[in-house]
């Protein structure tokens, strides 16, 4: 069913209060209670997928209203927090190197609304807004950024290292195109173990030429992993467009033998659909690769203005026209479940959840000299190693197994 | 009996010293046997050990092992545990490094270390620093194995020695092992062992016969990593070295005692994390050094000792220490030259003495 058709029907709906469309469960307000019923299903039709050596799902995507709250809310805090650590560079309480990614938003959020925290993740160093994505909070992201104990990895690994081992998330990886085989190796992992979970592998358009990746695929393809390739596509690999780097920018096709999908990355519930249909394919075929056609509003990095390399224009008019948030806000809407002045009382209140979280990052400590040396080895042997003269002590290793990793990597 | 049967009254006699017949008079089933039978052992009782043991890499499979390494083991334990790869080692050294992630223990094969520089990135800095990264919350139970160094006419991109690029690096350790002994103990331990371990053959050993005992054999004898050992006693000089150079020490060692030198032969086995204490230990006893190694002088692995030794005894040295290395030549193929660019035995044996002012 055509989107306008679908809207005159909200509207009928809406105004009549008992004529509903096939599709329809119901229409109810913001402001009532949503507890007691089932969410209501409604479909939607998002952009049509473009499939290479393989038969794209039905663009027609089933979802309800508290997901589409969860994601919108998801969402709406992903961009807080990236503004957010923006603010905490500024203020020189983050350091070191900040890969933003406003605007990607809707790619994180369709993914996990497709998987559950058994299947694998592993992603490049924009990697907050996966990291939430995965079940971590935005106050271990704040104390991560600034160094502080209360990190994912205890201020030890700092923005472009944000690990949920819980959840399979294995980071937050800082080397262009190295976690493409490391994620294989997930996969390889799943299949190994016969637990019907899939690693999802994730990328950006400038990490796609590396010839690792095709290594990957080979292996991929012939021992038919569980692993679904993503290429987060924002069209620009630091500053190089990439119809510069690339001899061929469709990047959904450049697995040859391994099957594609062309996807709207800034719709989540087109990325939805497509995680669902690859999750499905990669446990029954071997891999697939997902391009998700998304954009950053931040440069590259927080030391990039963005501007050099494309124009303002550019980059407002994607925001105008695509931004994920306001696509799932104009969603809830016109089906009549909450009015703009909700909303609106609703971002100020995740606003002030992020603030808070921010502030009690801040009181997170730096991390205790012992996280010095306690992670170099799970069994550091009793080892002595050198410390920066040999006039001081030597740095005493402990003996045996220990630390959170013990357990799982003895025998 | 039977020492005394193969090396009759005056051998035993001089082999009393040695460590030989006191493992030959300790294992009444006394045997022999080659490196690569002994890592083949070992390679074989951990896959039967443990089921998350896999070995990956080019030719470990229906090649029976480029160097039969592996030979039989696909036979015995199928295709999903040994694992032939393509010719990629960027991409399986990664699936490796993502596989240990993953809580399996993946024994990646390089045919030789030369074509791991393909795949350095994943060793170092997926495996080897991510635990570090991580705090502790993701492990790599992982093992790296293959010839490393010279071999013999191969040339200059098949020679190298990373004994110092591996070992420079935190969270790595290295293991470099001689004899059989250490082939079944080093190498049952690094799979043991939760952490990535570099484990660096010699190709040249692989067909070398060592004896061993029982306990070498048995099915859990593992050696301690992190910890050298001391190969020969001695009480007048100090030989260090690595893997096959530790041979080289002990022939250098035979020669000196006839001219009344009692050398002492430390094998250093654990690269990394280094044992400083057992190497400066004997320096003290016998207050002079020869650090020996087939690589590169410039930042190599002897200059390592070398300096260790100047840190942490030098009031007790009375000859500053010598180290004997490779020539600071890519290897070259012909012979003659090829011979040139490595140290030999008499090469220790001139160093030895002239550090003892002889």
């Amino acid at each position: 069913m055509a989107l306008s058709t679908l809207k005159q029907a909200c509207q009928l709906s809406r105004l009549a209060g008992t004529l509903r469309p096939a599709i329809y469960l119901s229409a109810r307000g913001f402001a009532a209670e949503p507890a007691q019923e089932e969410s209501e299903t409604i479909t939607l039709e998002v952009n049509p997928f473009k499939g290479h050596k393989v038969e794209p799902p039905s663009n027609v995507v089933e979802t309800n209203k508290d997901e589409l709250f969860d994601m919108y809310k998801t969402m709406f805090l992903m961009r807080r927090m990236e503004l957010t650590a923006d603010q905490l560079y500024k203020q020189k309480l983050a350091r070191g190197f900040l890969h933003l990614a406003d605007g990607q938003e809707g790619v994180p959020v369709g993914m996990e609304a497709a998987l559950d925290f058994d299947d694998s993740m592993i992603q490049s160093y924009r990697d907050h807004c996966t990291y939430v994505g995965r079940g971590g909070t935005m106050k271990a992201v704040f104390a991560e950024l600034m160094g502080r104990v209360d990190g994912p990895a205890r201020g030890l690994g700092g923005s472009m290292h944000l690990y949920h081992r819980e959840h399979n998330f294995f980071g937050g990886v800082g080397i262009v195109g190295e976690q493409i085989p490391v994620g294989t190796g997930l996969g390889f992992a799943h299949q190994y173990r016969d637990d019907g979970h899939v690693a999802f592998t994730i990328y950006g358009d400038g990490a796609a030429n590396q010839g690792q990746i095709f290594e990957a695929f080979n292996m991929a393809a012939i021992w038919n992993l569980p692993v679904v390739y993503v290429v987060e596509n924002n069209h620009y690999g630091m500053g190089t467009a990439d119809s510069r780097a690339s001899k061929s920018p469709q990047y959904y096709t450049r697995g040859d033998y391994v099957p594609g999908l062309w996807v709207d990355g800034m719709d989540c519930l087109a990325v939805k659909q497509a995680c669902l249909f690859a999750k499905k394919h990669a446990l029954e075929n071997g891999p697939i690769l997902l391009e998700m056609d998304t954009y950053r509003y931040h440069g590259h990095s927080i030391s990039d203005p963005g501007s050099t390399y494309r124009t303002r224009d550019e980059v407002s008019g994607i925001r105008r026209a695509r931004d994920p948030i306001e696509h799932v806000k104009q969603i809830i809407i016109e089906h009549g479940w909450a009015d703009a002045n909700e909303l609106k009382r609703l971002e100020k209140e995740l606003k002030a959840q992020v603030n808070a979280d921010v502030e009690e990052a801040k009181k997170s400590p730096f991390p205790p000299e012992e996280d010095f040396y306690n992670n170099i080895y799970v069994d550091g042997l009793g080892a002595k190693l050198r410390p920066i003269e040999v006039g001081m002590d030597k740095i005493q290793l402990p003996k045996g197994p220990r630390g959170p990793s013990a357990d799982a990597s003895t025998h | 009996m039977q020492a005394l049967l193969q090396f009759g009254r005056n051998g035993l006699r001089q082999q009393a010293q040695s460590k030989y017949l006191s493992q030959a008079l300790r294992g009444y089933a006394s045997k022999e046997l080659t490196v690569r039978d002994a890592l083949n052992s070992a390679l074989d009782e951990e896959l039967a050990r443990d089921d998350r043991v896999f070995i990956m890499g080019e030719e470990v499979g229906e090649y029976q092992g480029a160097y039969k390494i592996t030979r039989g083991l696909l036979q015995k334990y199928g295709a999903k545990r040994v694992r032939d790869t393509p010719i990629t080692e960027a991409g399986f050294t990664g699936i490796g490094a993502g596989a240990a992630f993953a809580g399996l223990r993946p024994i990646v094969e390089f045919m030789t270390f030369n074509f791991a520089m393909q795949a350095i990135d994943q060793i170092i800095n997926s495996s080897a620093k991510t635990l570090y990264m991580s705090a502790g919350t993701i492990s790599s139970p992982i093992v790296f194995r293959g010839p490393n160094g010279a071999a013999a006419g191969v040339a200059a991109q098949h020679s190298q020695c990373y004994a110092a690029w591996y070992s420079h690096v935190p969270g790595l350790k290295v293991l470099a092992p001689y004899d059989a002994e250490d082939c079944r103990g080093l190498l049952k331990a690094a799979i043991r062992d939760p952490d990535p371990v570099v484990f660096l053959e010699n190709e040249i050993l692989y067909g070398s016969a060592f004896p061993v005992d029982d306990t070498i054999l048995g099915k859990d004898f593992t050696l301690p990593i992190g910890k050298a050992k001391v190969q020969r006693e001695g009480k007048d000089i100090t030989l260090v070295g690595f893997g096959k150079m530790v041979g080289y020490n002990l022939e250098a060692a035979k020669e000196l005692e006839k001219e009344g030198v009692s050398a002492e032969v430390i094998n250093v086995r654990t690269l990394k994390p280094l044992d400083r204490e057992t190497i400066v230990n004997s320096v003290r006893k016998t207050h002079r050094v020869v650090c020996v190694e087939e690589g590169w002088p410039q930042s190599g692995f002897t200059a390592e000792i070398v300096a260790t030794v100047n840190e942490e005894c030098f009031d007790d040295l009375d000859a500053p220490p010598e180290r004997v290395t490779g020539a600071e030549v890519p290897m070259p193929y012909a012979a003659n030259l090829e011979a040139a660019a490595l140290p030999q035995v008499k090469d220790v044996i001139r160093v030895a003495k002239r550090c003892l002012g002889r």
